[in-house]
């Protein structure tokens, strides 16, 4: 079975069955104070900003449901628009090229940097080129990749890993982000100032400085798209910074790596989502930059433009019936700011470039649910439902997860490497599923059942109030509740439905 | 009116004050109550932790013991979920399997007439004020599925705020969840725990002496994080409070 790497640079091998499960991840992040107080206060602020800038909109719920047709629609014909997109991009003067996985693209990228002579790219906040680690393969290749988003500048000076989808580096705070000014500028480029504070104004102006002289110095820009529009085979990228639309604009040659399911077919599609990505992820009614560029135009920009289609499991996806719907995801990071669990248990725990509860349903799929951390991930979540009331595009994520949940513990058939394969039961579930059938049978012989409730109803003087062994799960943070005298069931019959009761 | 209660496999084991209050409450207000002793489990962990075959027979159960009545009612916003959104989709599943409509066809019967003890008050009985009285200082908190999947709104704070002595205080962040999850409390520990103690900490910060929900499996959570930290607040079911008056008090 092949993996699919999802870009965890600090990590082992891609796909290393290293890293822990969610739960154990989690247990060191929900004892970070400092962590959980910067996520804390991040996920609070933009959850109520996101909610104030979503009910300013009388149409949404029609945006959210057009938003959803529209993904269905492009999915469920995406073969087609995916010719249409390389027609309309190669006539625009663009060339086009296909990577199946990670390894082909970083591959495709590497060797167009290469043939330019150069040995530094400038990039465009993009979750593709982190999902298939493109800064540490061009690395390998001698190639600098300068991130020039302002959060991922702050977690690649950081020697850090991304853990939120629009704010990467949103469980650092102002003092920390400071420190990595200060010690770490200077071995990139232009230093921090002198006597840096951790005032907002001066840690931008210190960005700034620093990135100005690499957006004048590139020749390569490389950056995702949030949109790739089918029929005049248009990309689109909406940012808040403008250091995009200085990679987009700047550089001679510019090669953008987008997932194959970013496209929608028409100008008029595009409408609906430049209308719900801004308040779903910035909670802005507009996003500041908006770029288009189609092909290339003389004197005008890039001159040379390379787009590389990427599909890292997301044909094996979309071969899942319930699963696909993850396959509608714009990336907004909604789902993350108000998730519960993600709150606590920060970004990192979830081994994956996509943290949070998209995270939860979208690497157990694109990477398969082999490992430890994916088959942890639809788990790590207690099906609370607030993701998917404030998705824009309306994915059911709690039922893809009780979906993925069934694949780890029934296991089923799945598409991996465009094949079916008939998965197991993951391993470590063994006594679980012992627990859930005997409840079942229980359930289904209300006479068993009748007689373990007594039981447990005269033995009740010899409960503790917690339990040891595996039991510490409930134990180690609630106590447990007392056992009534007699069970529902046997009142009834004892009083005849309480007719039979002293009043 | 003839309704069976669906008291689920929790609230029957662990808490059967809950049944004898939402039996005393509908009594009270003229619903002739029947408990089918045949009734045990929706499906609903086996479900929500990944063993949907496991749950089609107890979908099924359910189903044959509560066909014939015009109304169940049950005091759990989670196995009401279960009953109306999830049963369906089981269905939906089944058929995609290509096993055909027939356990569709099993279960339509019982979807529409699953109400969640609030809702069939304020929607069935069409009563908001049911003659109780509480007196005191309580905070409601609405778990995820009522909210999210039954879309219970405002109806159980209606049914609160008509009860003479209560005195209803807001609970801050209280849409969001307290950490149960069913299986998630034990396979997520740590998570679910910290959920828990910040649910705990934000009621203790009403000054209300009572957390109020519409699920025992929430509130055995809660309660659970309650004495460990030591608060002195209680969880109490709603049909409890609703079910208490003047010369029939709760404690």
């Amino acid at each position: 079975m092949s993996t699919t790497y999802l870009g965890m640079p600090a990590l082992p091998a891609p796909g290393d069955r290293a890293f822990p499960s969610f739960p154990q991840a989690a247990h060191a992040a929900v004892r970070d104070t400092t962590l959980r107080g910067n996520l804390r206060h991040a996920t609070h602020t933009i959850r109520a900003k996101r909610a104030k800038a979503v009910a300013e909109v009388s149409d949404w719920a029609q945006l959210r449901e057009a938003g959803r047709r529209i993904k269905d629609h492009t999915l469920r014909h995406l073969d087609r628009y995916l010719v249409q997109v390389e027609e309309a991009v190669t006539a625009a003067g663009g060339t086009v090229h296909w990577a199946a996985n990670a390894a082909e693209a970083n591959r495709i990228v590497a060797d167009l940097v290469k043939a330019t002579g150069e040995r530094e790219v400038v990039k465009v906040k993009s979750m593709a080129t982190q999902e298939i680690g493109l800064n540490e393969a061009l690395q390998a290749e001698g190639i600098r990749a300068y991130e020039t988003d302002l959060a991922e500048l702050i977690v690649q000076l950081g020697k850090d890993r991304p853990s939120h989808i629009l704010v990467p580096a949103i469980h650092r705070n102002r003092g920390e982000i400071r420190d990595i000014f200060r010690s770490e500028m200077s071995a990139w480029g232009r230093p921090a100032p002198e006597g840096l504070t951790d005032t907002p104004a001066e840690l931008a102006e210190a960005a700034r400085l620093h990135l100005r002289e690499k957006f004048l110095r590139a020749k390569v820009g490389i950056s995702g798209a949030n949109f790739v529009v089918a029929e005049t085979g248009t990309l689109v990228v909406v940012e808040s910074e403008g250091n995009g639309r200085m990679c987009l604009t700047l550089p001679e040659t510019l090669i953008s790596v987008v997932g194959i399911e970013k496209i929608v077919p028409t100008w008029r599609d595009l409408e609906v989502f430049l209308q719900t990505l801004p308040r779903s992820s910035t909670a802005e009614r507009m996003n500041p930059y908006t770029s288009m560029w189609t092909g290339t135009t003389d004197g005008d920009g890039p001159s040379t433009f390379h787009l590389v289609l990427l599909d890292n499991g997301r044909t094996d996806t979309l071969a899942d019936q319930v699963g696909r719907q993850a396959l509608r995801c714009i990336r907004c990071s909604a789902c993350l700011n108000v998730c519960p669990v993600y709150e606590r248990a920060g970004g990192h725990a979830y081994g994956s470039v996509y943290p949070g509860p998209i995270g939860a349903i979208l690497s157990p799929q694109l990477r398969g649910t082999a490992t430890d951390i994916d088959a942890s991930l639809p788990y790590a979540s207690s099906l609370c439902g607030a993701c998917y009331e404030v998705c824009p595009v309306a994915i059911d994520i709690p039922e893809v997860l009780v979906h993925l949940r069934e694949r780890v513990a029934e296991g089923g058939t799945a598409t991996r490497g465009g094949n079916k394969v008939v998965l197991r039961p993951a391993k470590g579930h063994a006594a679980e599923r012992a627990a859930m059938r005997a409840a079942r049978w229980a359930f289904t012989h209300p006479g068993a059942l009748a007689a373990g409730q007594r039981l447990a109803s005269r033995t009740r003087r010899f409960h503790p109030r917690a339990l040891p062994g595996p039991g510490r799960a409930w134990s180690a943070g609630r106590d447990l509740p007392a056992v009534p005298a007699e069970p529902f069931r046997d009142w009834w019959q004892r009083t005849r439905g309480g007719k039979d009761e002293a009043k | 009116m003839r309704v069976a209660l669906f008291l689920t496999c929790v609230n029957d084991t662990l808490y059967p004050d809950t049944g004898r209050a939402v039996v005393k409450l509908l009594t009270r207000l003229g619903v002739e109550v029947d408990f089918p002793q045949a009734q045990t489990c929706c499906g609903q962990a086996h479900y929500n932790t990944g063993y949907r075959h496991d749950a089609e027979p107890l979908a099924r159960r359910f189903a044959e013991v509560f066909r014939d009545y015009e109304a169940i009612v049950t005091p759990s916003g989670s196995c009401g979920a279960m009953v109306r959104e999830l049963y369906p989709r089981m269905g939906e599943r089944a058929r995609s399997e290509g096993r055909g409509d027939t356990l569709t066809r099993t279960l339509a019967p019982v979807v529409p007439k699953t109400y969640e003890l609030t809702e069939f008050l304020t929607d069935v009985l069409g009563v908001t004020d049911v003659g109780a009285y509480y007196p005191h200082r309580v905070t409601y908190h609405p778990t995820c599925h009522g909210l999210r999947s039954l879309g219970l709104g405002n109806r159980p704070l209606r049914l609160l705020q008509a009860v003479r002595g209560l005195e209803l205080v807001r609970l801050p962040g209280a849409d969001e969840c307290c950490g149960f999850g069913g299986t998630f409390s034990v396979k997520n520990p740590d998570v679910s725990t910290a959920m828990g103690v910040d649910k705990v900490r934000n009621a203790a910060s009403t000054g209300a002496e009572v957390l109020c929900a519409a699920d025992n499996s929430c509130l055995m959570h809660i309660g659970g994080t309650m004495t460990r930290l030591g608060t002195g607040m209680r969880p109490v079911h709603i049909a409890e409070i609703l079910a208490s008056t003047e010369e029939d008090p709760a404690v």
